[in-house]
């Protein structure tokens, strides 16, 4: 082990990614800690895959300091690759081959044996619910079957660090909450996870500790709970209006010392205040009688709108 | 761990996707050569014995089955290392799912050449046995041919992966086929003596990596081996395959590594 105790697993400064003009990564900085699941948030393009890519080797470093298990990715790709478990924003899996073979034939990449494999291979379909589809072919199944079948490939190396790309991007809402429970029984094993998401829920449900990434560059930093405590207020109204001649141009008259800040978007108008309902009677009283109004807890995508102005996903 | 070893990894996943298919491209390499074989061979070969115009007093047969033997080597070489190879890298995104493993560039386009050249051995294999049925196989140094059947089919497969990586689309195959593949298996002396081409073209036919195979299946199917001639023949497939692979070692990272 090349990693002792309380030395992160990964750890990146100043780390940059540049296509040409472009700069995908802009001077970032983080570590990822043995046992915790850390997640990129941000939206498409903010360059969290570029940012897994560099990690997982296949894309070189354009500057600054990326170490993987204290190894260097320019130099120790095979063995870092060994040690890591990657399930890819789009599928990468064997349409012709069945079920098993797929984590058979990709367990043989590992160079394991043949009859570790196939132990392996029918314990990781029983985790992922996939037991009764061993012998299909992969072409037929569902989009959160091949996520999960995914999964269980990525873990057929026993890796010391997941790194999931958008793990249930393009799934149905039913699917996406399989993958959450398979992903939180596997943190809950200690399986380090580095997940990159542009779903504030999945950010919140699964991540011990995030960033919010926009535009190349790291925004802020914490768990899902600080970060709401710091930049959003306990609770958020949000009101909609029939139409535009219905919404005020000027808020401040109506809200001014009810709550702590508003945000007017394009459909609707979000107040920030940590007593939604005190808020809402205020607005009542004061004779402001939107088409309707919702009450909420903040979310990162609060905290996601304060800090960058946009929505996660647009 | 050795790098050797690493690079035979991927094979395995070639077989496993070849198990699949094999039967099918077992009958088709039986019954491909009949029907070549009879078709020029026999129907073809007795009007052009006919002139007796081959050198050496030979059948028309003897002549044209060594040429089949190396231009279905190119053919089936070259269809294994154009679409396969794109769709691994856009489609079905295989060599994708290897670089998340301990694989190198370098194991994927060796693995992947690899299984090429044991497709080219099944064929071979079967083609000269068919050859041999029909009695057109003097010598046994006809046996060598299959090595060298091997030889052409990645010296071509090399240079065409290498394509198959830049390219971003697959519009560009049909082209090669069309403007390179078919005109190779029509004029590089499979069907008839170089010479007999108009200046430019003979040159031209020369430059041909399936003219240095053709020549060479057919020197040693017929038992009639010059071997300055031999060793150049070897030598040009071997620089084919040598600059192939290293253009597509360039052309797979730069694809792939970005």
């Amino acid at each position: 082990m090349t990693t002792q105790d309380g030395q992160p697993l990964i750890h990146a400064r100043g780390l940059v990614k540049r296509f040409g003009e472009l700069v995908a990564v802009d001077a970032i900085d983080f570590d990822l800690q043995r046992g915790e699941a850390f997640g990129f948030l941000g939206p498409n393009g903010a360059g969290k895959t570029s940012t897994m890519r560099m990690i997982g080797c296949v894309s070189p470093v354009s500057e600054g300091t990326l170490r993987v298990f204290d190894l260097d990715p320019a130099e120790d790709g095979v063995e870092i690759r060994a040690r890591l478990g990657v399930v890819p924003q789009e599928d990468s899996l064997d349409l012709e081959l069945t079920v098993r073979e797929n984590i058979i034939v990709y367990g043989r990449y590992f160079g394991l044996a043949r009859s570790v494999l196939k132990q392996r291979a029918d314990e990781l379909l029983d985790f992922v619910e996939l037991t009764e589809r061993a012998k299909d072919r992969v072409e037929p199944l569902s989009g959160g079957m091949k996520r999960r079948l995914t999964i269980a490939r990525s873990l057929v190396n026993e890796p010391e660090v997941l790194l999931l790309d958008e793990p249930t991007t393009g799934l149905d809402p039913q699917a996406r909450h399989v993958v959450w429970d398979r992903l939180y029984r596997l943190k809950r094993q200690g399986v380090t996870l580095l997940l990159t998401t542009h779903y504030m829920d999945e950010a919140e449900q699964l991540c011990d500790r995030l960033v919010v990434m926009d535009k190349g560059k790291i925004v802020a930093e914490g768990s899902p709970r600080e970060l709401i405590e710091r930049y959003s207020t306990r609770e958020v109204v949000e009101l909609r209006f029939a139409d535009d001649d219905g919404r005020p141009e000027d808020f401040s008259e109506w809200t001014d010392g009810l709550v702590s800040r508003v945000e007017p978007l394009p459909d609707r108008v979000l107040l920030y205040t940590d007593d939604g309902d005190a808020a809402s009677h205020g607005l009542h009283e004061r004779g402001l009688v939107p088409e309707s109004i919702l009450v909420r807890r903040s979310t990162l995508e609060d905290v996601f709108l304060h800090l960058t102005g946009r929505s996660l996903i647009e | 761990m050795t790098d050797y070893a690493l690079s035979l990894r991927p094979l395995e996943f070639f077989f496993a996707q070849y198990k699949r298919v094999w039967r099918g491209t077992i009958v088709s390499s039986v019954v491909t050569p009949i029907i070549y074989l009879t078709a020029f061979g026999f129907g073809l070969g007795t009007l052009v014995d006919r002139s007796a115009d081959l050198p050496d007093g030979i059948s028309y047969l003897e002549f044209v089955a060594p040429g089949l033997l190396a231009a279905t080597a190119m053919q089936i070489a070259s269809f294994e290392a154009s679409w396969p190879v794109l769709s691994a890298i856009k489609w079905s995104r295989q060599y994708h799912a290897m670089l998340a493993t301990p694989l190198r560039i370098v194991d994927i386009v060796l693995g992947h050449q690899g299984f090429i050249a044991f497709r080219m051995l099944m064929t071979a294999t079967i083609y000269l046995g068919a050859i041999a049925a029909f009695g057109a196989v003097n010598s046994p140094l006809g046996l060598l041919a299959i090595p060298v059947t091997v030889l052409v089919g990645v010296a071509f497969a090399a240079p065409i992966a290498a394509w198959g990586a830049y390219t971003e689309t697959d519009a560009s195959f049909v082209a090669i086929f069309r403007f390179l593949i078919i005109p190779m298996f029509l004029f590089s002396g499979t069907f008839f003596p170089i010479d007999r081409l108009p200046g430019v073209l003979e040159v031209v036919a020369y430059a041909t990596p399936l003219w240095h195979g053709v020549d060479l299946c057919r020197q040693l199917t017929l038992g009639d081996v010059h071997p300055a001639s031999a060793l150049v023949h070897v030598v040009y497939l071997l620089a084919f395959t040598g600059v192939g692979l290293a253009l597509a070692f360039y052309s797979y990272r730069r694809r792939l590594l970005v």
